[in-house]
């Protein structure tokens, strides 16, 4: 097992944890009590399988550290997930657009993983693949309500698909490939052509367009990031750091 | 009367229930009299329509309130597990919102109306959700506290003479009893951990038990609608038998957790077969009640926030319902 396979099990684990965090936010302030239960559930499958891939990173790094040690003990720059899950996302209609585009990477991404080499990652992406379903079809019928609804929610929607746009050619930057060889891990390139003629399909029929803009830096995998991630991570970790010798 | 969540009494007001006028129909006093279920179906006297609607839209406007102070820890929760335990909480929370206001639906009011009631103040929730979440140890302490003190309240509701309600209820309880574990287990997970963990976990308990022994309402000599309440076989105990109950049940599980309750008068009585407990001073709860509790104006604001901040999502999901429905509409023509 190299470092690498360890580093992109973590990429997919924070990818995950990270937009848990975010959905977490939802609980109590979504737009109808409905989509309260609906946030929260998916919220609770994205941190269920960033808790099992954190687990299997660790296994993998060799070092003995957990989950948890993973999640609160690690500062910005070690954090590899991408952009796209971490900037704040308080808008509706931003939180439907991530979510199209994330949930539908994630779907593509674990239907490749589930027949990966790495029996760990397989099992994990062999559930998980169930609950991104569900996840892209909630993100789906809200982006269509949304992009086909009021001429507000339409001008909001596109607003928002515009605004995270940028972000979406992180999702396939290269991996290292030796491990795609090995059939560890999936090939970013071969995600990338069903991701966006998915997410492309449905902004069509929900009367939006994609947009025509240019990648932002990319550099989350290698934990360069937004200075978004800092304050999550601030309010995520203080109580355990507060408190080195607990546990809870 | 008496909420749900317990207690909540309010200062009179213009939407109090009047009291029966007598004039019930026959078949509804047969029904209570044989300890049946009147259901939505069935000719209800006007007063207990307007008492059940009144309560459980508060019970329902207490879940929801109750996922902001709780829900305040979810992004600060001290390990993943917890994390998990606590959202998955919080969600139970807004589902038995849900359930609750399908309940009151039955009675011929509609979940729109009720949150415009919440909003502007005309309708109450559960004061005990005024309180902060300072700590880690509040989640701990709202679920084995105040959790146990809703269902000491709300087990009786499962034989609530309202069909609906009873069975909304059979669920809740079921739900809120492993909530009430769980805050069982995070306190005693931190009043065996650091020093600092147990202080953490004593001081919670410390501010949240007097606040939920006010969760049952006032003494029974002053709780004018409670026999109105039971007669109707919406309550079934009284205010201070429920009060005693939790007292009883809550004393040995504070000794097993290692922590004290901030009670010197707490003692057993082998007289009475029940614990001796001081005398609750519900000033502090008329305050809360009355809108100067610790957090009445964030847990509005937070809420009518939402609700306005969603706006414009709920009219896309009409204005698209809308236009289907006129798009297969003209596909059948």
């Amino acid at each position: 097992m190299t470092d690498s396979h360890a580093g992109y099990v973590l990429g997919l684990a924070d990818d995950a944890l990270i937009s848990a965090q975010r959905m977490g936010w939802w609980i109590s302030r979504a737009p109808q009590l409905e989509e309260d239960v609906a946030l929260a559930n998916i919220g609770l499958d994205q941190l269920g399988q960033a808790r099992t891939l954190l687990a299997h990173a660790g296994a993998l790094e060799g070092d003995g550290r957990s989950e948890d040690d993973l999640a609160y003990l690690r500062d910005e720059r070690d954090f590899r997930n991408v952009k796209l899950v971490e900037r704040p996302q308080t808008d509706f209609a931003v939180t439907m657009a991530r979510l199209l585009v994330f949930a539908t990477w994630q779907a593509e991404l674990y239907a490749a993983l589930a027949g990966s080499t790495d029996a760990t990652l397989a099992g994990v992406a062999g559930k998980a693949v169930k609950e991104v379903a569900y996840h892209v079809d909630h993100a789906r019928q809200w982006v269509l309500r949304l992009g086909d609804g009021t001429d507000e929610s339409h001008r909001r929607m596109q607003a928002a698909v515009d605004a995270e746009w940028p972000f979406v050619e992180e999702l396939f930057r290269p991996v290292d490939p030796a491990l795609v060889a090995a059939g560890v891990a999936a090939d970013p390139t071969v995600l990338r052509a069903a991701v966006l003629r998915r997410v492309g399909q449905v902004l069509d029929e929900a009367t939006l367009s994609v947009p025509d803009v240019a990648p932002a830096v990319a550099g989350g995998r290698d934990g360069l990031h937004t200075e978004h991630l800092g304050f999550l991570l601030a309010e995520m970790q203080h109580l355990t750091r507060s408190h080195p010798e607990a546990s809870w | 009367m008496v909420g749900v969540y317990g207690n909540d009494f309010t200062a009179p007001d213009e939407t109090a229930p009047r009291p029966a006028t007598g004039d019930e129909p026959e078949t509804f006093r047969a029904l209570l009299e044989g300890e049946g279920r009147v259901e939505p179906r069935d000719d209800l006297p006007d007063a207990y329509r307007r008492t059940l609607v009144r309560q459980i839209a508060q019970h329902a406007h207490s879940e929801i309130i109750g996922m902001q102070p709780e829900g305040n820890w979810i992004s600060r929760a001290p390990s993943l597990r917890r994390k998990a335990i606590l959202m998955a909480k919080v969600q139970d929370e807004a589902g038995h919102g849900l359930y609750l206001y399908a309940a009151a639906e039955t009675l011929g009011v509609d979940r729109a109306d009720l949150l415009d009631q919440l909003h502007s103040g005309r309708q109450k929730y559960s004061s005990i959700f005024n309180y902060p979440t300072l700590t880690w140890a509040d989640v701990g302490a709202i679920g084995w506290l105040v959790d146990g003190a809703a269902i000491v309240n709300q087990v009786p509701l499962c034989r609530c003479s309202y069909g609906p309600y009873a069975r909304a209820m059979i669920r809740v309880c079921k739900e809120e009893s492993f909530h009430q574990r769980q805050g069982f287990e995070i306190l005693h997970t931190l009043s065996h951990g650091t020093p600092a963990q147990k202080a953490m976990a004593q001081d919670a308990v410390d501010r949240y038990w007097w606040p939920s022994l006010m969760m049952f309402g006032p003494p029974d000599d002053d709780s004018p609608n409670s026999a109105q309440s039971m007669a109707w076989g919406i309550k079934r105990f009284s205010n201070d038998d429920l009060r005693q109950r939790f007292v009883d049940m809550t004393v040995p599980q504070a000794e097993a957790l290692g922590l004290t309750l901030p009670d010197p008068e707490i003692r057993w009585n082998d007289e009475r077969g029940h614990y001796d407990f001081g005398e609750v001073d519900f000033t502090e709860l008329f305050e809360v009640i009355k809108g100067n509790g610790p957090c009445n104006a964030e847990r509005m604001a937070h809420r009518v926030r939402a609700h306005e901040d969603g706006a414009w999502v709920r009219e896309a999901a009409n204005a698209y319902a809308d236009k289907q429905a006129a798009r297969a509409g003209a596909d059948v023509a």
